[in-house]
């Protein structure tokens, strides 16, 4: 028997370009938010993780938060970071050993996209020599099959950039907070066909810190607490197709993100159609489209239709798809991404999204990041 | 012809293929895997024709370790002329990333034939592709 786990504290660090401050320096301010938030000061913390992709350890974070002693173990799991970090303080709260964790992510990165080293991910030299690891590729080569085999249109793709940059103009965390029309995106730059320069998001800057609290903890705190129903993260199956694959099986395999959703929705005991806001990993315009259907909201080809119809838009009617702009309108900074998902439906769980509150007192919140080589972490929260 | 950009990534000979293996289960993989775990696994010499699985264009100057062109001392993005490239199903076997050369964007379309080849790359290297297998051709094959 687990113990009940609840996020009592939510904080963040603008995402977007901040020169003033390093990766880590968001990160404690996102810290010190979060204990703010939750009413809690440092030394109240029992055990901390996090981690990010690029700009250092977390654990060195207890220079500027004070040296309490407390264990801080780094999480280094590429984009899936802060979905491990989730992961890994919920479990030390549920085990019974702690009362208080800190899940904690952020990131800087250079401008421009990632430049991921062949032997890194146990792939020859040339794969890299001759121009074909980039992560840019792979969304593009995913889509573009999946556009062919299921009618997806480029306007559809282009509606998807349309609404995040909507939702990051009522959105003060985000990143791009000016609208963008359709007809700018579709007309941009084409990155990697069939995506505009409007239709991916960029390595960016940002930080997110997460309080979790046992039930017992957050009773006597009387703190404004969201339930954590379930975390699930999942690596890959056999013959799956993922970012950084020279080869692919001819077997249609499994996808990481169908594995991390149906396990979430088993533990929760819910369904798709229960959820009430979704924060879905949106790389690029067409990863939502596909998550979409990967995490159950719909079936292949329907996007078509649930985009024309504005049935992602908050209010929209059936689904609130990356309320905050997701990663085209806040940027990806690899460590803090995940959690910023999580973030977000703590807030409009709370009802305190402003603006951008998906209306109706939504009860369930659904967050799902995608990274390399190819793991999911999917996380529901319920508002009691 | 321009050294090869990995020696034991295609068979020499007038009829070059790209190595693949083959597992112990008898899949097919591509690359052919290297240092422990190659063991059990037998160079596969892949088929030469395949069809178009997916596909894409690059359109902004890769940084490193990309090698092409645009990529040399003093050259930027002006320097660079974009390419495509996709993932070709060869029959039974396995779907392999390559580039894809001697046609255009707009003329490529899901289970288009396509045949192997070796193009240069660089000042030092060649590299493999697959291009469009000709129409007179492909209709006898």
């Amino acid at each position: 028997m687990s113990e009940n786990v609840y996020i009592i504290g939510a904080g963040i660090h603008p995402f977007g370009r901040t020169d003033s401050r390093s990766g880590r320096e968001q990160g404690v301010y996102a810290v010190r938010e979060a204990l703010k938030d939750a009413g809690l000061e440092w030394p109240d913390i029992e055990c901390a993780y996090g981690g990010s992709a690029a700009a250092g350890n977390a654990d060195i974070m207890v220079n500027e938060l004070g040296l309490t002693s407390l264990p801080f173990t780094n999480v280094a799991n590429g984009c899936a970071t802060g979905g491990s970090a989730l992961a890994a303080s919920q479990q030390a709260i549920a085990s019974g050993m702690y009362d208080l964790a800190l899940a904690v992510g952020f990131d800087k990165h250079p401008r421009g996209a990632f430049n991921a080293k062949p032997a890194d991910y146990g792939l020859p030299e040339w794969y890299g020599q001759t121009g074909m690891m980039l992560t840019t590729q792979f969304f593009a080569l995913k889509i573009q099959r999946y556009m062919q085999l299921h009618g997806i249109s480029r306007t559809t793709l282009g509606r998807v950039a349309e609404k995040a940059f909507r939702n990051g103009t009522i959105t003060p965390h985000a990143w791009r907070r000016s609208p963008v029309d359709l007809e700018t995106i579709m007309n941009a730059p084409m990155i990697n066909d069939p995506l505009t320069k409007y239709m991916f998001c960029s390595p960016a800057e940002g930080a997110v810190a997460l309080i979790l609290a046992s039930e017992k903890k957050m009773r006597e705190l009387g703190a404004d607490g969201v339930k954590i129903r379930a975390v699930s993260v999942k690596t890959r199956p056999p013959n799956s197709f993922e970012v950084f694959q020279a080869g692919i099986s001819i077997e249609e395999g499994g996808k990481p993100t169908v594995l991390a959703s149906k396990g979430a929705f088993e533990k929760a005991g819910i369904g798709p159609e229960d959820i009430s806001v979704a924060q879905l990993q949106d790389t690029e315009s067409g990863a939502e489209i596909m998550h979409m259907a990967e995490n159950g909201f719909c079936k292949d080809g329907d996007q078509e239709e649930w985009l024309a119809n504005g049935w992602t838009e908050i209010g929209g009617g059936k689904l609130p798809v990356n309320t905050d702009g997701g990663c085209l309108a806040c940027g990806e900074p690899i460590g803090a991404s995940g959690l910023r998902q999580v973030y977000e439906n703590v807030t409009q769980l709370r009802g305190r999204a402003g603006e951008r509150q998906v209306p109706g007192k939504p009860r369930f919140g659904y967050s799902h990041v995608y990274g390399a080589p190819g793991l999911s972490g999917v996380a529901i929260l319920e508002r009691e | 012809m321009a050294e090869k950009i990995d020696p034991d990534l295609w068979s020499d000979g007038p009829e070059p293929q790209l190595m693949g293996g083959r597992l112990p289960s008898g899949q097919i993989v591509f690359p052919m895997p290297v240092g422990d775990a190659a063991e059990g696994v037998e160079p596969y010499k892949l088929s030469r024709r395949g069809k178009l699985w997916s596909w894409t264009s690059q359109g902004f100057l890769p940084k490193e370790p990309y090698e092409g062109p645009g990529s040399g001392p003093g050259e930027g993005p002006p320097d660079f002329p974009g390419y495509l490239l996709g993932y070709v199903e060869l029959p039974g076997e396995v779907i392999v990333e390559s580039r894809i050369v001697d046609t255009r964007l707009e003329d490529l379309h899901l289970g288009m034939e396509l045949e192997f080849c070796i193009v240069p790359f660089n000042a030092r290297y060649d590299t493999f592709a697959f291009r469009p297998v000709a129409q007179a051709e492909s209709q006898a094959a």
